[in-house]
């Protein structure tokens, strides 16, 4: 091991920024961090054991103890659940014959959940060794069980199992205009840079990623910034659960992406660019980097590019599990090889980002519709959509529908023409933009996909009337509290306390005021969180609160005080102690009045 | 002219590069806080001393202090948040007062009886924490700690050394130190460091030196923790 991690380190010549690709590399060998890896990597890196030990225990994908040979991880997102998660997961722990969250005796194969994988469309999903399992049946699982148990390598796999589909439904300007890679520089050297700059202004084009931050005031900004380096990150770490749109544009369309990172370097002088890849897309990895390649042959990247004197590389760093670094400040410090902590802002990122260099931080479909204006001009873009939201949006559309898939949609089309597009009957409700978005119910379908009105990253869930609202909003408030990353106290305590209050109502132990002890709990995660994580990790209740207050009412016991425990359930380790399991044995919880 | 902000409608003076923070206790105003010190980099991360700032929450320990900013600090709504705040602190951890040593120098007790917090309101956590009395002089009870990071901005800021991280994510969040063994005796850290002096409540002790104060002559058993901070941070900030 020794060896491995010398050279791994020395050959690569990694720097203290690259701790997360070290510890990677090491997850994959070993399947987990053993403590002397922990001491080598701090010295050969220069950096604290405490800040290799922090990084391990942040992020989902690396561990202290021993995982399996075969690392199986099944996506536990609500998508997933409606697509059969439960029954897979029950199949695979009889099959494979390991416990959900355990390794096998053996220590050939572990099983766990994971947050959502990004396979929205085609689950129940999952990851084996990192690498995405779509559309899990029991034959699949058969098959995947009788490789492991064969002790076969990954690559002798056969790669039907790892075939993820595009699934592209509804194209519009973007996906209908694909670019010759280099079309788009070529047009905004010829055009000038400061006019293509312009061209953006007048394009209205805000970020996809959600916040809709408009693009060409943050490259402005990011431009007029006095630095002698600025910094291009692209972000790739979609973990919005149900949001697979990135994954589809860097599968099919990442030279137009790298185009407009690279586009984005010339016009605000940047010469190190990043591709933040989650990690469950480990699957594009070797593609993207191939593409890169390609780029580098026909000089639109690396030194002297299109014969101009701009110099420019895109280099992709892969996640390793956690939701947070979707958070663009949380991003660059997962880059920087730390913690994914947001940071305190401002300084924002435009003026102090990766390593303190003035950086612009755009989704991946931004980057994309950047290089589609290059070439076609900003009034081009700008006649679509609606007045504050220009041009289309990619939804990711996925749930209860006929057409599960992609979809490019002019900004102000209606709830209600989506979901006659996409095949959905019977609609019970509709998460937009994920569990941090809105959940709205069926008598709102007049209401448009737009920043002033449901504004989305892409993440369009679609609920049916088979459904339990308190499963789907029991199942994201979980996820908040899992993917919290625990720097303020509202966010860390407080998910982990929605949790618990939710949970207990679900479950039958609530009582009156426990709905409202519930809303004002909602309300202090909601105003106080440092980020948008806790801002909006209450938004699962708050909005289902707002349209169901019946569904909680409902879930109540007629009593006026529930203890937080469950006293009969506490006196379990007396009565096995005791040996008695009798009526005298047990308690009720309160007399029932 | 001297640039000015207002706080609950009183005209404070501030310097460029200083934080709302650093300009009210200047000005002799306190914003309830845990995870800031004078001197060093703000955190921001405990969330008792967010203010509004023309309508807008914001830390006052990391905020920067603008012309024409008006703050709003002893308010009703903020004092209830700040408190429900300082609730959770408490649950999250195991946090028995009476049989703590720190009882009356402890800064979250006092800014609880400050906020005038009676319970615990929410149900308690009741996580599982070790002890790490590993060290000759200094003694490490996780269940107190609050993840203010003053032991590990105080070691790394001020000792020179790199004693103390945080580490996990979420609500498993905790502290850990710096040693193969992951125990604090085989550390580079000694008693007269700052970080050992630090903590805020009783996570971090000194041993061999408990009760030589009794009880009922502590720092808050006669004073609010506002002038308490005040008088200590305004010297310590004029050094």
């Amino acid at each position: 091991m020794q060896k491995f991690i010398q050279d791994l380190i020395t050959i690569n010549r990694y720097q203290a920024t690259d701790l997360l690709a070290v510890l990677r590399a090491v997850q994959t060998q070993y399947h987990y961090i053993p403590k002397a890896a922990i001491e080598q990597i701090a010295t050969l890196m220069a950096i604290p054991r405490t800040q290799v030990i922090g990084v391990i225990e942040f992020y989902s994908f690396f561990h202290l103890t021993p995982r399996g040979q075969y690392e199986l991880l099944i996506s536990d997102s609500i998508t997933d659940h409606m697509l059969g998660k439960h029954e897979m997961t029950a199949y695979i722990e009889e099959v494979l014959q390991v416990k959900l969250g355990e390794v096998r005796t053996d220590g050939l194969v572990s099983f766990d959940n994971t947050s959502c994988t990004g396979l929205c469309d085609q689950g129940p999903a999952a990851l084996i060794n990192g690498y995405a399992l779509p559309h899990l049946t029991p034959p699949k699982i058969d098959q995947i069980a009788d490789l492991i148990n064969q002790k076969r390598p990954l690559d002798e796999w056969p790669q039907e199992l790892f075939e993820v589909k595009d699934n592209v439904l509804k194209t519009g300007i973007l996906l209908d205009h694909s670019l010759q890679p280099g079309e788009a520089l070529h047009s905004s050297f010829k055009r000038g840079l400061k006019e293509t700059l312009k061209e953006l202004d007048i394009s209205g084009l805000r970020g996809r990623g959600g916040a809709g931050f408009k693009t060409a005031t943050k490259w402005q900004f990011c431009a007029e910034e006095q630095a002698a380096e600025r910094i291009v990150v692209c972000n790739a770490d979609e973990g919005e659960p149900g949001t697979f749109k990135d994954r589809v544009l860097l599968n099919s369309h990442a030279h137009q992406v790298f185009e407009g990172m690279t586009l984005c370097a010339a016009i605000i002088g940047a010469q190190q660019g990043f591709l933040y890849l989650r990690g469950e897309y480990l699957h594009l990895y070797d593609k993207l980097n191939a593409i890169l390649n390609e780029r580098r042959q026909l000089s639109l990247l690396g030194s002297n590019i299109i014969g101009s004197d701009f110099n420019f590389d895109i280099e992709i760093c892969l996640g390793a599990g956690a939701y947070i670094c979707g958070e663009e400040s949380a991003l660059i410090e997962s880059l920087e090889g730390k913690m994914g902590v947001p940071r305190n802002r401002p300084p924002y990122p435009v003026t102090h980002g990766y390593l303190g260099k003035p950086t612009v931080v755009n989704n991946v479909e931004t980057y994309m519709a950047t290089a589609t204006i290059a070439v076609n001009g900003g009034e081009w873009f700008a006649a679509v959509g609606t007045e504050k939201s220009k041009g289309t949006k990619i939804l990711s559309i996925c749930g209860d529908c006929d057409k599960p898939g992609i979809y490019e949609v002019a900004f102000g089309i209606t709830i209600q023409s989506i979901v006659d597009e996409c095949g959905a009957h019977d609609v019970l409700g509709i998460q937009i933009g994920g569990p941090s978005g809105t959940f709205i119910s069926n008598t709102e379908f007049a209401r448009k996909i737009a920043f002033e009105d449901l504004a989305t990253g892409g993440s369009f869930i679609i609920f049916n009337n088979t459904r339990n609202i308190l499963d789907i909003v029991n199942n994201f408030t979980h996820f908040f509290a899992h993917e919290s990353c625990g720097f303020c106290t509202p966010c860390r305590v407080g998910t982990s306390l929605l949790k618990n209050q939710l949970d207990k109502i679900v479950n039958g132990h609530g009582s009156a005021g426990d709905v409202v002890a519930l809303e004002e709990l909602c309300q202090l995660v909601k105003t106080q969180s440092h980020c948008g994580l806790g801002q909006t990790a209450a938004n699962p209740i708050l909005t289902t609160l707002e349209r169901y207050p019946e569904l909680y009412q409902a879930q109540l016991k007629k009593i006026s005080y529930e203890p937080g425990f469950d006293l009969d359930a506490a006196l379990e380790t007396a009565r096995r102690l005791a040996n008695r399991d009798d009526a005298a044995a047990h308690l009720t919880q309160v007399e029932e009045g | 002219m001297a640039k000015t902000i207002t706080i609950d409608g009183l005209s404070i003076p501030f310097e460029d590069g200083q934080t709302i923070m650093q300009a009210a206790s200047d000005a002799g105003v306190y914003i309830p806080h845990l995870c800031h010190h004078p001197e060093f980099t703000p955190h921001g991360s405990c969330k008792l001393c967010t203010v509004k700032v023309n309508g807008r929450n914001c830390s006052a320990c990391t905020f920067p202090a603008m012309e024409g900013q008006e703050v709003i600090n002893n308010a009703k709504d903020l004092n209830a948040d700040r408190q429900k705040i300082t609730q959770m602190l408490f649950v999250e951890g195991n946090h028995f007062c009476p049989s703590c040593e720190k009882t009356g120098n402890c800064q979250l007790q006092a800014v609880a009886y400050h906020l005038n917090m009676l319970d615990d309101h929410f149900p308690l956590f009741y996580q599982h924490r070790e002890l790490d009395a590993s060290h000759t002089d200094i003694l490490i009870d996780h269940n107190r700690c609050i993840f203010c990071t003053l032991c590990v901005r105080a070691s790394h800021e001020h000792d020179g050394k790199e004693v103390f991280a945080i580490s996990g994510r979420g609500i498993n969040k905790h502290l850990i130190v710096n040693s193969e063994s992951g125990l604090l005796k085989d550390t580079n850290m000694t008693a007269s460091d700052k970080a050992a002096h630090i903590c805020p409540t009783g996570a971090i002790l000194i041993k061999h030196t408990a009760y030589q104060v009794p009880i009922g002559e502590r720092i808050y058993d006669h004073q609010q923790i506002d002038q308490v901070s005040l008088n200590s941070e305004q010297v310590d900030h004029d050094k």
